[in-house]
């Protein structure tokens, strides 16, 4: 059920992002969600996007160092209080979560989480359980 | 300036004399040293050299050299040439490849090793009225008490105070008017850079000189030092293979160290050869210990490159002057007065499961060192959670520091980001304008 992530190691210097986003245009990838985390020394770049594969591929193929993760993906209302919600579910669970990021669908009225957590699938459960919507990458590709 | 020695009839002797004294140490040291160190009459066997072969200096270069890796392998007994019960002492390298140097001490060893620091401190200008501050590290390392000793042996109100405690270092200094500063010359800036912002002008402070060494340092942090606490500088030279501190020390002409050569006999040879170059010769320097009973090292191959010279000084000693080093036979950087070989960051690398891709840069930054190693991410060990990598950097930097004994900072960098030249990469940038 999870999504598929993708975590780029970015190097500190000029240029080193859009090279990038760039070699994933080329290939026709498309990117559907993204953060950046950064320190001093380097960033850490996380995709989700159309078509993983391919994504992998020319990453790697490019020398690029990257990783695949399981992420969970929530649909939430796109409302106040709707992110706590879904927090609170993971929090009351006891879930331990490494990160997050949202993004915004075009359309709909509603918004999207993607939670880093120490397990997936109990986080998955936790928040089925409390009546929450999981998307998957297919989901994310047709928003 | 009137000119003081600790012992004038030593370190003014006539060049002729020196060397005949020195050709009687040798030939007695040599059968010592083969009479009681297996180890070195194994290699002096090898050589078809005997004792009675050595009549004098002439006949040094017909003995075989001893290596850092020699002493490694005969850890920690092997090259003692004392029963341990006649031994009072030991001293310990700062860092190494792998094992430890540990040096033995008689009595006799540690008065000589005392003795030559007294000189250095004489010819700094300090006499029993003075009050010297010794923040070398005491301990393993020679530094502090090589200095302590040789600071009691001229009758110096002496001030252990070991390296570190800024604070207390500046007090002591301003209260009890210490006139003579011994320590690292990285630490002598900091001290001085740590006076100037607290106010002091180079006249309020009651220094008068400066005894530094253990590490590489250039005239214009010499003219930096001496400017910001008002002071003259003198270098010093040593390695805990031959005794520590003291081996050669700096007069008031400031042109080069004068070895205690009735202690050190000195030879300059080519690295790759080992060949004995004549005087004035760029090349490896190799001591013989004359005189030390417990660790009586013979043709020692210290890696420095340096250049002898028998010049007449101004100062009115006839030992011999050695320049400054000029660089070293083997890869091993001096980090703050520590020694660091790239080897031993490798050996972190490999354990931790990394591969041996990394650059250590070395900088010097308002005169002290700084020392960054950057290391290539694995695929294996990459994580999309930054603070498990920088956990994997903390964790890498500590067990540096536990080979080292000194913190680098150490940097995660993408695969194959460190510059590579002919296909291996460049291991060390030393951006130090040290020569």
């Amino acid at each position: 059920m999870a999504i598929k992530q993708i975590t780029v190691f970015v190097e500190n210097k000029q240029g080193a992002l859009v090279s990038i986003t760039d070699t994933l245009a080329e290939n026709n990838v498309n990117i559907r969600a993204l953060s950046i985390a950064e320190t001093e020394d380097f960033g850490i770049l996380r995709l989700i996007v159309n078509d993983e594969e391919t994504a992998k591929k020319t990453l790697t193929e490019n020398g690029y160092l990257i990783k695949v993760t399981n992420v969970v993906g929530v649909k939430i209302g796109d409302a106040p209080g709707k992110l706590t919600e879904a927090l609170r579910v993971l929090d009351n669970a006891g879930i331990n979560m490494e990160y997050l990021y949202a993004f915004m669908a075009r359309t709909e009225k509603h918004a999207y989480v993607v939670l880093r957590v120490e397990d997936d699938e109990i986080a998955e459960s936790a928040l089925e359980a409390a009546g929450f919507h999981l998307i998957t990458n297919a989901d994310i590709c047709k928003l | 300036m009137t000119q003081n020695y600790y012992q004038k009839e030593i370190e003014t002797m006539p060049v002729e004399e020196i060397k005949k004294l020195q050709s009687e140490k040798l030939v007695k040291q040599v059968k010592h040293v083969y009479e009681n160190v297996a180890y070195y009459r194994d290699l002096m066997d090898k050589k078809g050299v005997k004792p009675e072969d050595i009549h004098g200096i002439e006949d040094l270069y017909k003995l075989p050299f001893l290596t850092k890796a020699d002493l490694r392998d005969a850890y920690p007994y092997g090259l003692l040439a004392k029963p341990l019960d006649e031994c009072v002492r030991i001293q310990s390298t700062s860092g190494t490849t792998g094992r430890r140097v540990v040096a033995f001490y008689t009595q006799h060893d540690v008065d000589l090793w005392e003795e030559c620091c007294a000189r250095a401190i004489v010819a700094a200008g300090g006499t029993k009225k003075d009050v010297c501050q010794v923040a070398y590290g005491y301990g393993l390392f020679t530094g502090g008490p090589g200095l302590n000793g040789g600071s009691h042996r001229v009758g110096c109100l002496t001030l252990p105070m070991s390296s570190g405690n800024t604070e207390r270092q500046i007090q002591f200094m301003m209260d009890l008017n210490a006139t003579i500063l011994c320590c690292t010359p990285s630490y002598a800036a900091y001290i001085g850079e740590s006076l100037k912002e607290q106010g002091y002008k180079p006249e309020d402070i009651p220094l008068k000189a400066g005894i530094f060494g253990a590490e590489p340092w250039t005239e214009e942090m010499r003219r930096g030092i001496e400017d910001t606490l008002g002071i003259k500088a003198y270098d010093i030279y040593g390695l805990t293979e031959t005794s520590g501190p003291g081996v050669s020390f700096e007069c008031c002409e400031q042109t080069g160290m004068h070895i205690n050569e009735d202690h050190f006999l000195a030879e300059i040879i080519d690295p790759d050869t080992g060949e004995v170059l004549p005087e004035g010769s760029k090349g490896e320097l190799v001591f013989t210990s004359l005189d030390k009973e417990a660790f009586p090292l013979l043709r020692y191959r210290t890696r420095d490159i340096c250049v002898l010279s028998r010049k007449k000084c101004s100062c009115g000693r006839t030992l011999i002057k050695m320049a400054k080093p000029m660089g070293r036979t083997d890869d091993m950087l001096i980090i703050r007065g520590v020694n660091v070989f790239p080897s031993q960051i490798e050996a972190v690398l490999l354990k931790q499961g990394y591969e041996p891709n990394y650059q250590i840069v070395v900088d010097r930054v308002n005169n002290n060192d700084t020392f960054d190693v950057n290391v290539e991410m694995t695929a294996d060990k990459f994580t999309d959670k930054v603070s498990e990598i920088l956990a994997m950097e903390k964790s890498l930097a500590e067990a540096m520091k536990i080979m080292l004994g000194i913190n680098p900072k150490v940097h995660l960098v993408a695969p194959k980001s460190i510059v590579r030249s002919e296909g291996k990469a460049v291991r060390v940038i030393d951006k130090r304008k040290l020569i």
